[in-house]
């Protein structure tokens, strides 16, 4: 009897670890935030959250394997290019991208191949 | 019928969900009151089962043996199977757990020919089916901590890389939602043929049923019906400290898989799902083979009318006189 | 009866029907046994007391019948956490479905020990779970009718208790178990079987399970005494009832009276001689053997009761115990937890080796195999392996012994110590994973013949694998039950084997000081083979 109550127990404290975890962290209500800068981007902001890593890769393939370079949206044309094009106006990783990310969970492959960008000092 | 009806009732659970979120916009009926009402209701239950089990004590010692007992010290015992050290039983139950040992002995037996005589083959497919399942199961629930952890720890980044290494697509699939899609497949289909389709219930349909649906709105969530993830954290998060919000980028997908998981949150307790459980306590495994070494107690034993030796003898006297047996009186 | 062949012919192992909800149950001669007489069930006082067949329509049951078998299911679940576990965690993976001898030899789809649980367990929704009060047939609930009272009565005296379902098991749910609590309650509105309550009645009553009165009782040791002079010329004591002597010795009480457990017997008596045993047999505690165990806990216990009160008036040091089956799950885990502690007696020691069996220093009981490997291990024994020259042996290990005790290399040591040709039968039908005589657990008598036959025929083909093989033509067991049964077993299935207990070849090989030349073996069969063309 002890013992299955003390089994009984254990599973209760794994099953609500992650709850005691975050408040450990202190992050229980933390949501990222992002600086999203002025203007428009390739596409709207709505479309580009849920689905930027599918614009960046058919940009990569689109760029590397076929040779195109421009994309052409609603909001303009645009030269493909992630330091280029992306990177002009989020131009801080850890701010921009790193933060939901984190958040998520998420580790994107870019900056196996591309440069960090420096962070231009905060004015 | 017994097929028909589970996977009617699982597709009639999803369908309300979808068109109730789609339609009627009824995010705080599915995202918040359903997951809340089922998580209580199967946390009660569950503690409540495990209590009734505890309740109910173990009369008799009856491990069921696997191997050589321990008895003269130049015969070589099993320690595993035949176990008289707690550290002997804690391995054959983690076996059991862990790598499904009984079930790994699994043969099949076979009539050949006119004579009918009875083949053994091996088959193992249940074990690895059985197997597969159930470590892919382990494998997406870590990585779903993802969304209830801040900060995501490194080894869930890490288990996701390496569950995700095939980057086919964008976004990659999971070597895991792949494995587990098959091998529910496999579970079910085994389910339709004859011997075990005589003996399956509409309940065993009906889990298969359930966690395929679950299985197919998360990946149809992951590849075709993207959701925000930072809202599906954020919501979570939410629901976790008691501070539910409704997120706009959760699509009626997010709200079907929520409240299918919601469903079958509340179905463990009250069906087989409990063997999760059970298979900690089976008195049949959880035993050392002491018998003879140390004494078991049955709590409810109670003194039994029995055949005295003077009750014997005085019925039997003039037999034992006769034989010259010896008597007490 | 019927030709093996024709017998065989009709065994399907897949299922015709879609479902077993709906209880139907036939009860065709030669499938079930009969139900016991009047005059046991009343000198046990067992309930509902009354002259009945279960091939009767009218039972003749309490008129309240249905409450007490409730009743008695709510008392069971509350005692018993083997019996709520195995009713809540099954999942109907089927890897027990061909498992079970019953099954095997029958293709009776309820034989499967799963189906056989679900005749139980479709009660227990249907009045003890959420799902099956709210859904019914569609949570697999059954109401308790009388159609599934009989059916459980039909297919609860159709297991043998041999736990072999259990070995393969995920979570290790024992069908021996659900039958135990079947029969329990079966029992509660006096359902039962004479080959279980007559023995049973006759163990309490007299000591031995044919209810032999003492005096018959002695002269068959006198018999067993001549027989023995005449083969070797040596005259062996056989005390009873005997106080004060070291070792009280119980067997199954079939060991005295039946062939060809008689030849066992024999090689008890020449083996004790051999060595000086300081012991005694006892006539009220001469069966080992437990009827009780097929029938309820309680009746099992009363029997029980018998060898440490008869060890304790004997004031005796520590009881040795003969080859049987069910005996041995008894004492191995049930006798401590009924009748113990035994602490008037001590821990067992082996007076010609000195060796201290700690195995059973709680219960103070050892197997008569542990006792003899020990000596043949320490060279105790003057053992001619050439007198068993004529018997290519296979061993047969009994389901008790094997699945809870977990007795597997103690006879195999001593075969291999009394025989020159010793074969084992393939790996996936020995040890624990043996197959069941198919007469267990009160199943043995004669009425039930076919599907005795049925339920053996696995261990048949076994043994006729070997014999094809390796030319077998004897099977060594320990257990009363599977040399009751086996003979004729093998008789049908596999003609040209023979079947011996363990102590038998023992007997034959042993060399007694003083003895005459032997010419015959303990069957008064020529030692040699005879010369074949």
């Amino acid at each position: 009897m002890l013992k299955i109550i003390a089994g009984l127990v254990c599973f209760l404290i794994i099953l609500f670890s992650p709850v005691g975890y975050n408040i450990i962290t202190g992050r229980t209500y933390y949501v990222p935030m992002l600086k999203v800068p002025q203007g428009d981007c390739v596409e709207s902001t709505v479309y580009m959250r849920k689905r930027h890593m599918e614009v960046l890769e058919r940009w990569r393939n689109a760029y590397v394997r076929d040779g195109i370079k421009r994309y052409i949206s609603i909001n303009g044309i645009y030269r493909i290019g992630l330091t280029g094009t992306c990177l002009k106006c989020h131009s801080n990783k850890a701010e921009f991208c790193d933060r939901c990310h984190d958040y998520g969970g998420i580790k994107p492959k870019c900056w196996d191949c591309h440069h960090i960008p420096e962070v231009k000092a905060e004015k | 019928m017994k097929i028909i009806l589970p996977f009617f009732a699982v597709s009639g659970i999803a369908a309300v969900i979808y068109i109730g979120v789609k339609v009627y916009n009824l995010q705080l009926v599915f995202g918040i009151i359903l997951p809340y009402l089922c998580f209580i209701l199967a946390l009660v239950g569950f503690i409540a089962r495990i209590i009734r089990w505890a309740a109910s004590p173990v009369p008799f010692h009856i491990p069921t043996v696997c191997g050589q007992q321990r008895s003269l010290p130049w015969i070589r015992s099993s320690k595993i199977d035949s176990p008289v050290t707690g550290l002997g039983v804690l391995f054959r139950v983690l076996g059991e757990v862990l790598f499904f040992r009984s079930l790994f002995r699994n043969d099949r037996a076979n009539l050949y020919g006119e004579q009918k005589r009875i083949i053994y083959s091996s088959d193992k497919l249940l074990w690895v089916g059985a197997l597969l399942f159930h470590w892919f199961l382990l494998v997406i629930i870590l990585r779903h901590l993802r969304l209830f952890l801040e900060p995501v720890p490194s080894w869930i980044i890490s288990l996701q890389g390496l569950d995700g290494i095939f980057e086919t697509t964008m976004p990659g699939v999971y070597i895991s939602n792949v494995f587990i899609s098959l091998s529910i497949l496999y579970l079910l289909f085994r389910r339709f043929r004859s011997r075990i389709r005589y003996i399956s219930l509409p309940a065993d349909y009906f889990i298969l049923f359930l966690l395929g649906g679950i299985i197919l709105s998360g990946i149809l969530m992951r590849h075709i019906y993207r959701i925000d993830i930072l809202d599906a954290k954020a919501f979570i998060m939410g629901l976790i400290y008691l501070k539910p919000m409704v997120h706009e980028g959760l699509g009626a997908m997010f709200y079907v898989h929520l409240g299918l998981v919601s469903i079958l949150t509340l179905y463990i307790p009250h069906s087989k799902l409990m063997h999760m459980a059970g298979v900690f306590l089976s008195p049949t495994r959880n035993l050392k083979n002491n018998s003879r070494m140390k004494r078991h107690i049955n709590p409810w034993d109670y003194p039994v009318k029995v055949h005295t030796y003077e009750e014997w003898e005085d019925e039997f006297k003039d037999a034992l006189k006769e034989a010259g047996i010896p008597l007490d009186r | 009866m019927e030709k093996p062949d024709e017998l065989k012919k009709d065994i399907d192992l897949i299922p015709k029907k879609e479902d077993w909800m709906d209880p139907e149950v036939e009860f065709k001669k030669g499938r079930y046994c009969y139900g016991a007489p009047l005059k046991h069930q009343q000198y046990l006082e067992l309930p509902n007391p009354r002259e009945w067949q279960p091939s009767d329509i009218d039972w003749r049951l309490p008129e309240n019948w249905k409450e007490i078998i409730l009743n008695g299911m709510a008392d069971l679940l509350k005692k018993n956490r083997s019996f709520r576990l195995f009713m809540d965690i099954c999942v109907r993976c089927g890897a027990c479905a061909d498992k079970c001898h019953f099954f095997l030899g029958s293709g009776d789809p309820k034989n499967m020990p799963v189906l056989r649980a679900e005749l139980l367990r479709s009660v227990y929704r249907r009045y003890f779970t959420l799902q099956g009060r709210l859904f019914g047939r569609l949570a697999g609930a059954r109401e308790l009718t009388i159609d599934v009272l009989k059916e459980w009565f039909y297919y609860f005296y159709q297991c043998t208790e041999c736990r072999r379902c259990s070995v393969y098991c995920p979570y290790g749910i024992d069908t021996c178990e659900i039958t135990m609590i079947g029969r329990e309650l079966l029992n509660l509105v006096g359902c039962n079987i004479q080959w279980v309550v007559e023995p049973a009645s006759n163990c309490f009553r007299t000591g031995n399970h044919l209810g032999v009165p003492p005096h018959a009782f002695k002269e068959t040791f006198d018999f067993a005494i001549d027989e023995i002079k005449d083969l070797t010329g040596i005259k062996v004591e056989a005390p009873i009832n005997r106080k004060g002597a070291e070792v009280l010795f119980v067997a199954p009480s079939a060991d005295y009276f039946a062939s060809p457990h008689w030849f066992t017997f024999l090689g008890y008596l020449m083996l004790f001689h051999e060595i000086g045993l300081d012991y005694t047999w006892s006539v009220y505690a001469s069966e080992g053997g437990n009827f009780g165990l097929f029938h309820s806990m309680e009746l099992a216990k009363r029997l029980n009761a018998k060898i440490y009160a008869e060890a304790k008036r004997l004031k005796v040091k520590w009881i040795l115990g003969g080859e049987c089956g069910h005996m041995w799950r008894t004492i191995h885990q049930y006798m401590d937890t009924f009748n113990g502690p035994a602490d008037f007696l001590e821990v067992p020691v082996s007076p010609i080796t000195g060796t201290r069996f700690d195995n059973a220093k709680s219960t103070k009981m050892v197997h008569i195999t542990e006792f003899t490997a020990d000596l043949i291990y320490n060279n105790m024994l003057n053992l001619d392996k050439t007198r068993n020259d004529k018997w290519r042996v296979t061993f047969h290990d009994s389901c008790n012994p094997a699945r809870s005790i977990g007795l597997f290399e103690e006879p195999r040591f001593i075969i291999k110590n009394t025989c020159n040709h010793f074969f084992e039968m393939p790996e996936n039908t020995i040890k624990e994973m043996t197959f069941c005589c198919g007469s267990g657990a009160g199943l043995g008598a004669d009425e039930n013949l076919e599907m005795r036959l049925r339920g053996g025929l696995p261990r048949a083909n076994a043994v006729d694998y070997v014999r094809k093989r390796y030319g077998v033509n004897m099977l060594a067991c320990m257990c009363a039950i599977d040399k009751a049964a086996l003979p004729a077993l093998l008789e049908y299935w596999v003609p040209g084997v023979e079947v011996c207990g363990v102590h038998e070849l023992v007997g034959n090989a042993l060399v007694m000081k003083g003895e005459k030349q032997r010419d015959t073996n303990l069957r008064g069969e020529p030692i040699m083979a005879e010369e074949k063309g």
